[in-house]
């Protein structure tokens, strides 16, 4: 049976599908290249980071309370957020209170995860992402597809197209023209700002310093000329003491994207001094929730080592042939496999097609910084499926089919029936859900139906 | 307390098992061949090169790269204006004031770094040390002063010696992307010409 996102690779335009192995490609290569040509010992690495992130998660009431602690000594204010609406609400309810209309954004997937521009714009608040392709994705109101690389799926033509149609210059193909445009829109815009929002790397539990990371820059371009600073931040972002850090920041960068350090690497533990002109007065770090101590409580609570680096979704053969838009969620890839049913919660069935799109070859386990057994984990989740008897989005309704193969009447009716199939030409959408999104990859042979059972029939007759 | 922090609580009560803390040293975490060029300045150098970063050794120097790209007119922290400032001649023009309304006039930024990190060939920039941070960040070029005595052999040496600023950011190179394509492009929003000025 094809599930939705078998269906959604088999319509991937080729180009599409171009563009996105060679960027998945390109990023497997550069991490492979700097990881191993710097260390000999990544897999000790590795697996030292996802022992570190294990710890800390098996200890997150202690590691959350500590790093609250610390961060309200450091003059933060800390909200929580135990779900999406809770998240967008709390950013709202600092902007309203300190009359923010103009909001800059550095790019985060948790503020993809709370889908918090649909809501800050329908709540009269001007809101721009500032990373490179996040601008472009908000441009053309589409989503990000790739952890790291946002616009993984578009090539330079459909950005000179985008650019175009917004009024920034006339079409131009050229990569340094279209950065350059970019650069020279947003400056205005950073500098008009009220407020900043961003997410965060990591968390010190130890100092209470939240660290963001960009190679544009644009992070600390939004935290400039911005009075307000709101970080929204996962509750698995912990990590125990400034040490720490030193290792994940290593491993993120030369997994991401074979930097060994991402180039702007700010650690900020509070709002600016006074002998600081500027940088926000005020600093708000919400932590979310949304699912991820019911996931801690789960025995896919490895996932929540994650650290964002997109490595397993560049391996990913089916990531590379299906692109991130096919796992319907912000987290795509082997990565969001797991995850994305897993946040989902109660409708842990719209996305239960998804550990099943994988062939379990482990290639995103042995990339991963922090050593996540991803095979085991969607074994693991196919297995909740079966036993919950959750259906997979896609799945044929199996009741019909129950009640005929139980009612000879029935059965003989439709065997009868049967033939009328023929009648209809295929283009046809027959109204039963997910036959067609079936029939989209096969063609039916002909309906032979009834013959068995008039063929067992009169054999019985001829034996009697 | 907050509803987060009982869910992670209830979360984690019936958990027997929990990881331990594991054992690691520091010099697990280093990447020796980036600290393979002999002295501190030499492997700072090698490595902030290798991530398109220019490091110059005189104000001379700086002077003739500036004028050669016509960056004639530019930002230099107070601190500095002695020192750096008033030594560049060809033209060059400063302000040491930072006026948010003309950002875009000034082409380059001089501004002090507190530290470097040889390991990667990084500039840590405190909170504390420089004067703004507008001025190391909307120029096309940033010229960050670094004294050698402050170079970090590694970045867990930097870690260790955050302090309490409240602020510190590491730039490492000039300011990149590679979002269309792949194809990497220099100055997104930050400098496109990255220079440590070491003296
Ligand atoms: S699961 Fe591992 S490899 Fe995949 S994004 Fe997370 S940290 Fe990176």
């Amino acid at each position: 049976m094809p599930q939705p996102i078998d269906t959604f690779a088999a319509n991937l335009p080729a180009g599409t599908r171009a563009t996105v192995l060679d960027g998945a490609e390109a990023g497997f290569d550069m991490r492979k290249s700097r990881l191993h040509g710097d260390y000999d010992n990544v897999d000790r690495l590795r697996k030292l980071a996802g022992d570190i992130k294990q710890h800390t998660l098996d200890h997150l009431d202690e590691y959350l309370e500590k790093a609250v602690g610390r961060m309200e000594q450091n003059g933060t204010q800390i909200h929580f957020a135990t779900d999406s609406d809770d998240a967008r609400k709390a950013v709202m309810g600092i902007l309203r209170k300190a009359n923010a209309t103009r909001v800059v954004k550095s790019k985060s997937m948790a503020t993809e995860e709370v889908h918090l521009n649909a809501y800050l714009e329908e709540n009269g608040v001007a809101c721009v992402e500032t990373d490179l392709g996040e601008f472009i994705v908000q441009l053309d109101k589409d989503t990000p597809s790739h952890i790291i690389k946002p616009i993984m799926h578009k090539n330079r033509r459909q950005i000179a197209e985008t650019f175009e149609k917004h009024g920034l210059g006339d079409y131009n193909t050229d990569p340094q023209t279209i950065t350059r445009r970019a650069r020279a829109h947003l400056r205005s815009r950073y500098m008009e700002c009220d407020a900043g929002i961003t997410g965060a790397n990591f968390v010190s539990a130890e100092s209470g310093r939240i660290v963001i990371v960009t190679n544009e820059g644009n992070a600390r371009f939004c935290l400039a000329p911005a009075k307000i600073h709101i970080a929204l931040v996962g509750i698995e972002k912990i990590v125990p003491s400034d040490r720490d850090l030193g290792l994940f920041l290593n491993l993120l960068g030369r997994s991401a994207t074979g930097q060994q350090l991402t180039i702007y690497t700010e650690f900020i533990s509070g709002p600016r001094r006074d002998s600081q002109p500027h940088g926000p007065e005020e600093m708000h770090v919400i932590f979310l929730d949304n699912g991820r101590s019911r996931t801690l409580a789960t025995d896919c609570r490895e996932i929540l080592r994650c650290i964002r680096c997109g490595a397993c979704q560049n391996v990913c053969p089916v990531y590379r042939q299906a692109s991130g838009h096919a796992y319907r969620h912000v987290y795509g890839g082997p990565v969001g496999a797991v995850l994305s049913p897993l946040l989902a919660g109660e409708k842990f069935a719209d996305y239960a097609d998804l550990p099943k799109a994988s062939s379990l070859c482990g290639a995103c386990n042995e990339v991963c910084p922090v050593d996540i057994p991803i095979p085991d984990l969607l074994l693991k989740l196919r297995n909740k499926a079966h036993r919950e008897n959750v259906p997979s989005p896609g799945a044929l309704p199996m009741q019909p089919f129950a009640k005929m193969a139980t009612h000879p009447s029935l059965w003989r009716l439709a065997m009868r029936g049967g033939a009328v199939a023929n009648l209809i030409p295929d283009s046809v959408k027959l109204p039963v859900p997910g036959l067609g999104t079936w029939l989209q990859q096969r063609t039916l042979p002909e309906w032979r139906g009834g013959k068995f059972r008039n063929w067992m029939k009169h054999r019985n007759g001829k034996n009697s | 307390m907050s509803t987060v922090l009982d869910n992670v609580r209830s979360a984690l009560a019936a958990r027997k098992e929990k990881a331990p803390y594991p054992a690691w040293e520091d010099a697990e975490v280093v990447s020796t061949p980036k600290l393979a060029q002999g002295s501190l300045v030499d492997c700072f150098s090698a490595n902030m090169k290798a991530v398109s970063g220019l490091v110059m050794h005189s104000v001379a120097e700086v002077e003739q790269f500036l004028a050669q790209g016509h960056h004639l007119h530019g930002y230099c922290a107070p601190e500095l204006a002695e020192v750096i400032g008033t030594k560049l001649g060809a033209g060059i023009t400063f302000s040491t004031d930072f006026d948010e309304a003309c950002y875009d006039d000034y082409t380059f930024g001089i501004t002090r770094a507190t530290a470097a990190i040889a390991e990667s060939g990084t500039i840590v920039l405190n909170d504390r040390d420089t004067s703004c941070r507008l001025g190391a960040l909307t120029p096309w070029v940033h010229i960050a002063v670094v004294e050698a005595a402050t170079i970090h052999r590694t970045l867990g040496a930097a870690i260790a010696a955050l302090g309490d600023d409240p602020n510190t950011i590491w730039v490492t190179g000039p300011s990149k992307t590679a979002d269309v394509e792949g194809i990497l492009i220099q100055g997104v929003h930050g400098p496109g010409i990255q220079i440590a000025l070491i003296v």
